[in-house]
């Protein structure tokens, strides 16, 4: 994993310092909120509904076993006892207090972390698979380009005041767990003739507009990234709208000026710029790769874990759903559910954040990763060392066998906690859990991914859920609209349909009960996930079955 | 004509710790929107939030909200209102649900 350089700890440190500063002068009123808010906006601290809100980036995903333990000590020394994991791969504490902010973001710099640039017009904390440098089907480790284009954006003179928010995404492998088409800028690594590359997507989002991005550069030398990237956001920074907060972000300025005119305009930037960068791009990433370095890895039997997948079937299901396989045969890699039934997703207490750096020490070389889907992955764990593994996760609740399942639902903050939402999404999310898991139906459904944003802003997703719910405000009533078939893995990424009138919180869960139950009746067998069937049949039976209507004929 | 002032509430964070307050009668803030004061004029209104925007040391983001009277005083009309004077509503908090 990455150690902060002395540069690195020095900015940071400082960073802290002025900050520490700039809340003492807004305490003594030397300082406006007007004249404040900016300030702490570019620090991650947001005031939300109920308090203020502290926006931690974990950088592309990854944490060591001592940046987990710090960040349950904090989440008990100065908030609730818990963080809230989120769909970019963050840390968000609900509750704390303006005065404390300072000595969070000091003990954060002890475990070389920040809150810098998590929130305003700038680039964004980028995002990556979570199952980089231990996935079986990786081209390359994305993780040393993530952190080369953290350091590259991190206080970057030309783009701290871009005319909207950034937000890069970055995958090694062929299948995309990284969404790279819902971001500004994907970046997907792809091997040409022996030649690493990138292929480069350019103009994604969702919120209000949702739109997918375009490749705007098939196959980009890796040793170009930097200066194609800053050609990009360059660009961006001239053409993006600012007289239109809702017109503003990159998909628009793609959309408005076309592809090709984008393209354009990069190329003949990232002529200027190319011949600029000298190498020291290049020089800093090699020092970079050295400290990604695989893990010592140790030959191990899988003989436990055979043994234990064919005497427990409770162990078994568990296997079946929350693991993936690793670069190496004898290993695996674990995704713990943050979504026991009836829980909020992504929330973890501090007993629970300690225990899972502990089991990262014990079993899995003291990595973790949070995943865009709110979990903690274990991402290199002996498959010898899985059922002891699994009792120990077991025994804290932590054993839930839902990955990819309709219970592990994205869920956004919603209206319990974010100022921006328009209906709750949490308790949403949790009555699904329940009621699935109460029917004992999730299993036989399978593969499912549902996603719940509290608001048109889009934060969990929902456009790219193979069911999608968007929470509303109708009247002063939540109302709760329902979209089939999107689908976040790109290159079939797809943007899902709007099925019709919302339903109310009561009526929901019936509505989706019927949903899938239908599904069961239409699929041709098990192995016909739901987004499947919903792309042989079309929206009109699954529309038939939510308002209980008669199905169309082109149905039969 | 122009559509009757719905009763408001001054409602804002305190600056230190976020925490959500009202205004009360009195003129303090309080944690509990029960004792809020009920605005029914909306000149008042204005004028009270006015004043708490010059409170930067003691509040931020103050605003007007819509409310009613009730038996135990003013009731929040919207449930974002509502939401926010209760907490969240997820009920099962991850720190509740464990026993470890």
């Amino acid at each position: 994993m990455y150690r902060y350089s002395d540069w690195d700890e020095t900015f940071v440190r400082a960073r802290v310092a002025e900050f520490s500063d700039q809340v003492e002068r807004r305490l003594t009123g030397a300082l406006s909120e007007d004249e404040f808010r900016p300030l702490r906006l570019m620090n991650g601290l947001y005031l939300q509904l109920h308090a203020y809100m502290l926006r931690v980036a974990v950088p592309y995903g990854t944490l060591s076993a001592r940046q987990m333990r710090a960040l349950a000590e904090i989440s008990e020394k100065w908030d609730r006892g818990y963080g809230h994991f989120t769909t970019r791969q963050n840390i968000q504490f609900n509750w704390p207090k303006l005065e404390d902010v300072p000595a969070i973001l000091s003990a954060l710099a002890d475990v070389e972390m920040h809150a810098i640039q998590t929130s305003g017009n700038c680039i964004r904390n980028v995002t990556t698979d979570p199952f980089a440098g231990a996935a079986a089907d990786e081209v390359a480790d994305p993780r040393p380009y993530a952190e080369l284009i953290r350091q590259w954006s991190t206080d970057h003179p030309e783009f701290q005041f871009l005319p909207r928010k950034f937000k890069i995404a970055i995958t090694g492998s062929a299948e995309d767990r990284a969404v790279i088409r819902a971001h500004d800028i994907g970046l997907r690594l792809v091997e040409r003739d022996g030649a690493l590359g990138f292929e480069v997507i350019v103009g994604g989002g969702l919120g209000r507009t949702p739109i997918l991005g375009e490749v705007i550069r098939d196959f980009l030398p890796e040793a170009d990234l930097l200066p194609y990237l800053e050609a990009v956001v360059s660009v961006y920074n001239g053409l993006g709208r600012r007289d239109n907060k809702y017109k503003a972000r990159i998909k628009i300025t793609v959309q408005e000026n076309g592809i090709e005119a984008y393209r354009a305009a990069t190329e003949a930037r990232f002529a200027e710029l190319r011949p600029l960068f000298g190498g020291a791009d290049r020089a800093a990433l090699a020092e970079i790769a050295a400290q990604f370095a695989p893990p010592a890895f140790a030959a191990r039997d899988a003989g436990a874990f055979d043994a234990a997948y064919a005497a427990d079937p409770v162990f078994r299901a568990w296997a079946d759903t929350n693991l993936n396989p690793h670069i190496r045969a004898d290993h695996a890699i674990v995704t713990v559910s943050l979504k026991a039934h009836g829980q909020a997703p992504g929330d973890a207490s501090a007993v629970q954040m300690r225990l899972l750096a502990d089991l990262a020490e014990e079993f899995g070389h003291g990595e973790l990763r949070i995943s865009q889907y709110q979990n903690v992955v274990l991402p290199h764990v002996a498959r010898a060392d899985l059922p002891a593994l699994y009792a120990r996760l077991k025994a804290a609740g932590l054993a839930t066998a839902n990955v990819g399942l309709v219970s592990d639902i994205i869920a956004c903050p919603g209206l319990d906690f974010c100022a921006l939402a328009t209906a709750r999404s949490i308790p949403v999310a949790q009555a699904i859990a329940l009621h699935f898991d109460a029917l004992k139906l999730e299993h036989e459904i399978g593969e499912l991914e549902l996603k719940i944003s509290g608001c048109i802003n889009a934060c969990a997703h929902h456009h790219i859920g193979h069911i999608g719910i968007l929470g509303l405000d109708r009247a002063g009533v939540e109302n709760y609209q329902i979209t089939l078939g999107g689908d976040p893995v790109a290159p079939s990424a797809r943007l899902g349909d709007r099925m019709g009138p919302g339903f109310s919180a009561e009526d929901l869960i019936p509505a989706l009960e019927r949903l899938l139950l239908a599904y069961l009746d239409l699929r041709t067998d098990r192995s016909e996930r739901f987004i499947d069937t919903y792309r042989r049949l079309g929206a009109e039976p699954f529309r038939a079955a939510l308002y209980q209507t008669e199905a169309k004929a082109n149905a039969a | 004509m122009a559509r009757a002032f719905q009763p408001k509430v001054l409602t804002a964070n305190h600056l230190r710790s976020g925490a959500v307050v009202w205004r009360t009668v009195d003129g303090r803030w309080s944690a509990d929107p029960r004792e809020a004061e009920l605005l029914t004029d909306e000149a008042d209104a204005e004028v009270l939030l006015l004043k708490a925007q010059g409170e930067a040391l003691e509040v931020i983001g103050p605003y007007l909200a819509e409310a009613r009277p009730g038996l135990q005083g003013p009731e929040l009309v919207h449930i974002r209102e509502r939401l926010r004077a209760t907490g969240p509503s997820a009920g099962l908090r991850v720190t509740q649900l464990e026993a470890l």
